[in-house]
């Protein structure tokens, strides 16, 4: 496994519901816990990158503002976008800029304010984050796709109802424990039952998906930033290595997605990239974040990273192999469902719960003695995958 | 007919496939098919992103599949609040054809099922937009 490019500092902004203040200064909450993290100062960074899904906010090319408030002109920056894993697409153009010799330390930053508009309009958003031209006009969002995967798993492989909240049982248990999750508070059984009246997770939202399958809106911003590999040995006392990169993309349109009943093809695809290039399989990996925008997404995401078989997914949850003690660990930050999906933040979140678990430094989310982890973060409905393979 | 007519709430006014709307309005559903391959696509495409083509030819999409998948929405986007409960799915017609659109109102959510033999037809909303719908076979 090549030791070329690695993690140096990571930050994260709190995710909240109506953060007070500007996207620049929302981007500035995570910079600057990652720039202390790594020890360096501005002009130790030679270009970054800026990352959000577009339309949240009014400000057009992000970047040349946000890299003017940070302090990091004159130096090169430009801006990435793959709506929900922008920031792990940014992460993967900051890994091929210093791979290549361009540049020696890059700064990857994602942010994303989704209090600015109201909950309708950020369905409307999502929905033209698909296909504006042939499917928006029928009036989708993003529930509504990933539910028709839920209906198709649920046709073919037997998934049922139990099974989506057991997967939200799990990201509920590390919502409450992570400091940083918009949604901290504990989900029980009751709360997905139809026959009480105050379960506030019942309720449909696109059948079969409920309240409680969906993940929580919030504004965030997170910062990775990388390095190579003499700054590292200069500057880094712990590294987390970049040890497999893999990316790919799918058809917009549902009439063009092969089989329902088998995921999102980018989890595939990407995953097997990435494993490729790590020379590690699924079994290699000790820790996980995937890309838990709904339940479902969750369950099609073990079967994409191969952790579980086509249809077997669902099986990995119901014995609690996914929970912190089990065989591998997915999510125990509370992934998107609790800890929220500030969706151009999201991806470099991930990254950096990875790496705070392989540097053992996780707090209560902590995993036994992890090696490898691995980010699995999906843009749009599988329309964009990112699969990175991370190690100490 | 311009293409801002098609579905409940079009976000595209120009396409060089908005003869499709003109078909809906004839009560046919087409798809595109390269002139020079043969391949067939549908949502309609003006060019051939298998063998980059620009000559492409209607035709008419089959009348009856299964329906693969389907999901009712409670809630709507920005645009559509006077519709919910509305149900979507996929429609499988084999040979590589699907087709996504609303269920007709007459099939009720609980009585739609995976698999189910269905057909589509074109439809005009009340404000003029023109759609296409998923039907009992």
């Amino acid at each position: 496994m090549a030791k070329d490019v690695a993690v140096i500092g990571v930050g994260q902004s709190s995710f909240v519901r109506g953060y007070e203040g500007s996207i620049r200064e929302l981007a500035f909450e995570s910079f600057r816990e990652a720039m202390q993290d790594a020890g360096i100062t501005q002009k130790d960074v030679d270009a970054s990158v800026f990352c959000s899904a577009p339309e949240y906010d009014k400000q057009r090319s992000p970047a040349g503002v946000m890299a003017e408030y940070l302090g990091l002109i004159p130096q090169p920056t430009f801006y990435i976008e793959t709506v929900c894993s922008s920031s792990s697409s940014g992460v993967k153009v900051a890994y091929s800029m210093i791979k290549s010799g361009l540049h020696d330390i890059v700064v990857v930053l994602g942010f994303q304010k989704m209090s600015e508009i109201t909950s309708a309009e950020s369905q409307e958003r999502m929905g033209r984050g698909a296909d504006i031209q042939w499917e928006a006009p029928f009036g989708t969002m993003m529930p509504a796709y990933y539910a028709l995967y839920a209906r198709a798993y649920m046709a073919n492989h037997g998934l049922t109802h139990d099974d989506l909240m057991a997967v939200r049982l799990k990201s509920a248990t590390y919502g409450v424990i992570n400091e940083r999750a918009v949604y901290r508070k504990g989900v029980k059984p009751e709360d997905f039952d139809p026959k009480n009246p105050d379960a506030k997770l019942a309720g449909p939202v696109a059948w079969p998906l409920r309240v409680g399958d969906c993940c929580a809106n919030a504004d965030g911003s997170s910062c990775i930033i990388l390095a190579n590999a003499k700054k590292v040995k200069a500057i880094s006392k712990k590294p987390i290595w970049i040890l497999g990169i893999g990316a790919a993309s799918e058809a917009v349109n549902m009439a063009a997605r092969p089989d329902f009943a088998k995921g999102l093809s980018v989890g595939y695809g990407a995953a097997n990239q990435a494993y490729k290039m790590a020379k590690i399989t699924a079994k290699d990996v000790d820790v996980a974040e995937v890309h838990d925008c709904f339940t479902i997404a969750e369950i099609m995401a073990y079967e994409g990273l191969g952790f579980a078989k086509v249809g077997e997914g669902k099986e990995l949850i119901k014995a609690k192999e996914t929970y912190k003690e089990g065989r591998i660990p997915v999510n125990v930050d509370g992934g998107l469902l609790s800890k929220g999906h500030p969706i151009g933040a999201t991806g470099g979140s991930q990254i950096r719960t990875i790496v705070l678990q392989l540097r053992r430094e996780a707090g209560p989310m902590q995993v036994k003695d992890p090696e490898i982890g691995l980010v699995h973060n999906v843009g749009g409905v599988g329309l964009y995958g990112n699969v990175t393979i991370f190690g100490r | 007919m311009g293409f801002e007519k098609f579905g409940r709430k079009s976000f595209t006014g120009i396409t060089k496939t908005a003869k499709f709307v003109d078909f809906l309005v004839e009560g046919k559903v087409e798809g595109t098919v390269c002139k020079k391959c043969g391949a067939k696509f549908f949502p309609p495409r003006a060019d051939c992103s298998v063998c980059l083509s620009k000559e492409m030819d209607w035709f008419e999409m089959p009348k009856n599949g299964k329906l693969e998948t389907f999901t009712t929405a409670m809630y709507a986007p920005f645009g559509f609040e006077a519709d919910p409960p509305y149900t979507m799915g996929v429609v499988d017609f084999g040979g590589g054809l699907k087709l996504f659109a609303r269920l007709a109102k007459d099939i009720k959510p609980e009585d739609a099922s995976v698999g189910m033999a269905v057909a589509i037809r074109t439809m005009k909303y009340d404000d003029g937009q023109m759609s296409f719908e998923i039907v009992k076979a």
